[in-house]
């Protein structure tokens, strides 16, 4: 059968408009009328890396806490606004970064630059509202520990990131949450938000220019003249020998565990090889090799795969897998042989092959939606990828030679110094 | 104005719904089979969803190495679900790959080998999955209120299955299974996205057309009786959160009813999105039940749900309840607003914002071919693709007075089964 598409699909320079606003905000914007909707996401370099020590969570709580009531809108009426058009906002908190992120009916544009432009200024943090998001908060983290794959991860955090702010967990711990006033939301908040750093991107059915206006009518003339620069990150010390710690969850019917090491940045040079070795290793069909051996020929877990995260400062490449105490050693036995095998012979011409086709044939599908593209649009500011990345990307990803794969998992997994965390009974 | 869609059936019976959408060069392929939990006696708990787990375990032509490399290579997006009354194949590709994936299916239909290894190591994984559910304590509570709800009707058990049954079902149980239900005459195949409807129809009947028809069994009917009381019941478990699931017993996907209940659930817990891919849904912050739980700080969180099934299933709200508080309090709270919108008559204006909500989610959803093509096929699981199409027609035409009618019937106490998950701490 025959694609009867437009060839280009894929966002480049002639169909993204990238502009600045009078107060240095970036925004993005490319239209897709295949929909009525319209997505507006962002972020802004306000995220846990400004926390204090004794206050965890500061930033979080601060990002959550924005749409409690705004000078204009109390609670009730922001969510009204919403909810009766049936749109969507929230705000998170991240490391380095706060986002935000929303859709609505394309007509519904103005509302929600709005609503976002309303939240990032004048929030109020009512006391009583911020009350009842400690409830959730300290809920959701009362669930958090509960968690096996959630522990695990924060466990491995820890080890692989001692000393380092990248250890320490964005939602804070209950007790550091208990100790944030209603004060210090507002005093963070005075101080970080600003539209020094902000990105702001506009995707669907919405013309990019009649983007860039609105967003320069609702948020243009945001100023906060002090905000002070990101922290800058310390040096991370790698690990020395093998590290192992395990968390005990009180009557679960699963572990989690977690395997791995510190992994590249976003903007490494050998991220590409990384990735797609990553593919190789426990992505690619059913979870690659990790999958093939821990899945598929010894039936030891529903899931099992590898995940490289790699953001601005340095990442984690982990191998991570959900099964029945007792096949906890097993599991991890097989997956250290599955590295240690990994970095000592190059990946097969073949199996890089597949990666390589795999991540150019899905590019479509991931840019399908407006989600999808905002999502790629926020990377390539982020990461300094350039407009023409995504033209670019099957070169990129078909440059990697077997060679470069090793290279690049040798020089991040040392099966004798693997970080391994396990959460369960 | 050009159709939207093309139906046919095959020589064998298998239906076929088309849809071409030229947006984006994806094809998305969906292969619906009239089986799931509901066909599962007791001992057989879990033979769908193992069924649909030996499927993705090759064939002679697709051997299982081959099978998950051959859609991931092209870029495809793969997957199945089981579900109580269906169980569903999918894959997304890119437009010029589709072909594979018909070819797929096709093999797949008839000839999945089962091999007796396979099997011995699916079990241990399958078992992983329900060990892993069971890790949450929403899943613990939602299975012991569905089993409280249905004494007789097949829905009494998770699609996942009892271990004692996962732990003993052998080979050619599976086997018996697979062959008895994957058949044309008990198939619906839909495909939505880039492609021509002729091209696509004739690729479909080649390739489907030679697999025979055969008798299909019948399916478990045993009604569920008149519920005679409100049970109620504890969930023990880890952990420091409450949490409380209220079930009532809700009209079947194609009663005319389920669209007030559709009304009712929208005011109550906020309005629910079909859409299962991409295209997102908005939040229930202004809906009766977040108003009167968590906004008085009884409850964390509150959220409903009514599901599409063959059969009368339930309409369940579950609710995270505050730290501080105690579940009988927050029991008081949801029954005074359930016991309100029984009683008070709501206003036109408020059915008026759910439709016009449900009308966005609706126009949503078309960012996603995936999730148009799931719509073609699923709908067709409980009633037929006009349920999909003629929804937001039904919705605008329910008035307060029905909507008061079917609280009054569905949501009593005494139609219900509260449950709660009372936490023991964290063992330490």
């Amino acid at each position: 059968m025959k694609p009867n598409s437009t060839p280009h699909s894929l966002p480049g320079p002639e169909d993204v408009t990238r502009a600045t606003l009078s107060n240095g905000i970036t925004v993005m914007a490319r239209s897709n009328f295949n929909s009525p909707s319209v997505v507006v996401g962002g972020h802004l370099p306000c995220g846990s890396l400004f926390d204090p020590p004794d206050k965890l969570g500061l930033a979080d709580f601060t990002a959550l806490a924005l749409m409690r009531g705004t000078e204009k809108y109390n609670f009730q009426q922001l969510y009204d606004l919403l909810e009766s058009n049936a749109a969507s906002l929230g705000f998170s908190g991240g490391t380095h970064t706060a986002g935000f992120s929303s859709h609505a009916l394309a007509e519904d544009l103005p509302l929600l630059l709005d609503l976002i432009a309303e939240s990032l200024a004048h929030p109020l943090f009512p006391p009583d509202e911020i009350g009842r998001l400690r409830a959730q908060l300290m809920t959701r983290l009362a669930i958090r520990a509960q968690d096996t794959a959630e522990m695990a991860d924060l466990t491995f955090d820890q080890i692989i990131f001692e000393g380092h702010p990248y250890a320490l967990p964005e939602d804070g711990w209950p007790e550091t949450i208990q100790a944030i006033t209603r004060d210090d939301l507002a005093k963070f908040h005075a101080v970080h938000y600003g539209p020094q750093g902000m990105v702001v991107a506009i995707v669907g059915a919405v013309n990019p220019q009649r983007a860039v206006e609105e967003a320069e009518k609702h948020l243009g003339g945001w100023k906060n003249p002090n905000q002070p620069a990101p922290p800058a990150l310390p040096e991370l010390k790698p690990l020395e020998s093998a590290a192992r710690r395990k968390v005990t969850i009180p009557g679960k019917a699963q572990s989690d565990l977690v395997i791995g090491a510190v992994g590249p940045t976003r903007k490494a040079p050998e991220y590409m090889a990384a990735a797609l070795g990553n593919s190789v290793l426990g992505q690619f069909g059913l979870g690659g090799r990790i999958g093939d051996i821990v899945r598929e020929k010894s039936g030891l877990a529903y899931y099992a795969s590898s995940n490289l995260n790699a953001g601005v400062g340095p990442g984690s490449w982990t191998v991570g897998a959900g099964v029945n105490p007792k096949n906890v050693e097993k599991t991890i036995d097989l997956v250290v042989q599955e590295i240690r095998r990994f970095v000592r012979r190059a990946v097969s011409p073949e199996e890089l092959a597949d990666s390589q086709s795999n991540f150019v044939g899905r590019l479509p599908l991931s840019l399908e939606s407006n989600a999808g593209v905002m999502n790629a649009l926020l990377s390539i500011e982020r990461y300094d990828l350039g407009l023409d990345y995504y033209r670019r990307y099957p070169v990129l990803v078909r440059a990697v030679t077997p060679a470069q794969v090793l290279e690049t998992a040798r020089r991040y997994l040392d099966p004798d110094k693997l970080a391994i965390a396990v959460a369960g009974p | 104005m050009k159709k939207a869609f093309t139906e046919a059936t095959l020589s064998n019976g298998l239906k076929v719904l088309l849809k071409e959408i030229h947006t984006a060069p994806l094809v998305s392929s969906w292969l619906w089979y009239r089986v799931g939990s509901r066909d599962e006696p007791t001992g057989r708990t879990g033979i769908s969803h193992w069924v649909e787990h030996m499927q993705f375990k090759g064939t002679p032509q697709f051997p299982a190495s081959v099978l998950d490399k051959a859609i991931s290579r092209d870029g495809g997006m793969w997957n199945a679900f089981t579900y109580m009354d269906w169980t569903t194949y999918f894959e997304t590709m890119p437009a010029d790959k589709i072909d594979l994936a018909l070819r797929l299916e096709a093999d797949r239909m008839t000839a999945s080998l089962f091999d007796e290894k396979e099997v011995a190591s699916e079990r241990t994984v399958i078992i992983s999955e329900r060990e892993g559910s069971e890790n949450e304590p929403l899943f613990r509570l939602g299975e012991a209120v569905q089993h409280a709800a249905f004494r007789v009707h097949p829905y009494h058990h998770e699609v996942i299955g009892d271990l004692a049954d996962l732990q003993t079902m052998t080979r050619d149980d599976l086997y018996r299974h697979y062959r008895a239900f994957y058949v044309p005459n008990n198939a619906v195949m839909a495909v939505a996205g880039d492609f021509g409807t002729g091209d696509m129809l004739r690729r479909i009947r080649e390739l489907y057309e030679p697999i025979p028809a055969a008798p299909v069994p019948p399916r478990l009917a045993r009604p569920e009786p008149e519920a005679g009381g409100e049970h109620r019941l504890t969930v023990e478990g880890p952990g420091e959160t409450t949490y409380i699931q209220v079930s009532y017993r809700a009209p079947a996907a194609r009663h005319p009813d389920f669209f007030a209940m559709t009304v009712l659930d929208s005011l109550l817990a906020g309005p629910s999105s079909l859409n299962m891919f991409g295209g997102g849904g908005t939040s229930n912050k202004t809906s009766r039940l977040y108003c009167a739980l968590v906004d008085a700080e009884l409850a964390v969180s509150v959220n409903g749900g009514l599901i599409s099934t063959i059969d009368p299933f339930l309409y369940t709200l579950t609710i995270t309840v505050h730290p501080e508080r105690k579940p009988a309090e927050v029991l008081e709270a949801l029954d005074k607003e359930i016991s309100r919108i029984r009683e008070e008559r709501v206003s036109e204006q408020e059915i008026a914002r759910a439709v016009k909500q449900a009308r966005a989610l609706f126009a949503y959803g078309s960012e996603s071919v995936t999730n148009q093509a799931f719509w073609l096929g699923h709908a067709e699981m409980f009633d037929t693709y006009n349920w999909f199409l003629t929804y937001l027609d039904k919705l605008a035409k329910i008035t307060p007075a029905q909507v008061q009618e079917a609280a009054q019937k569905y949501l009593r106490p005494q139609n219900r089964v509260a449950g709660i998950y009372l936490p023991t701490g964290d063992g330490k």
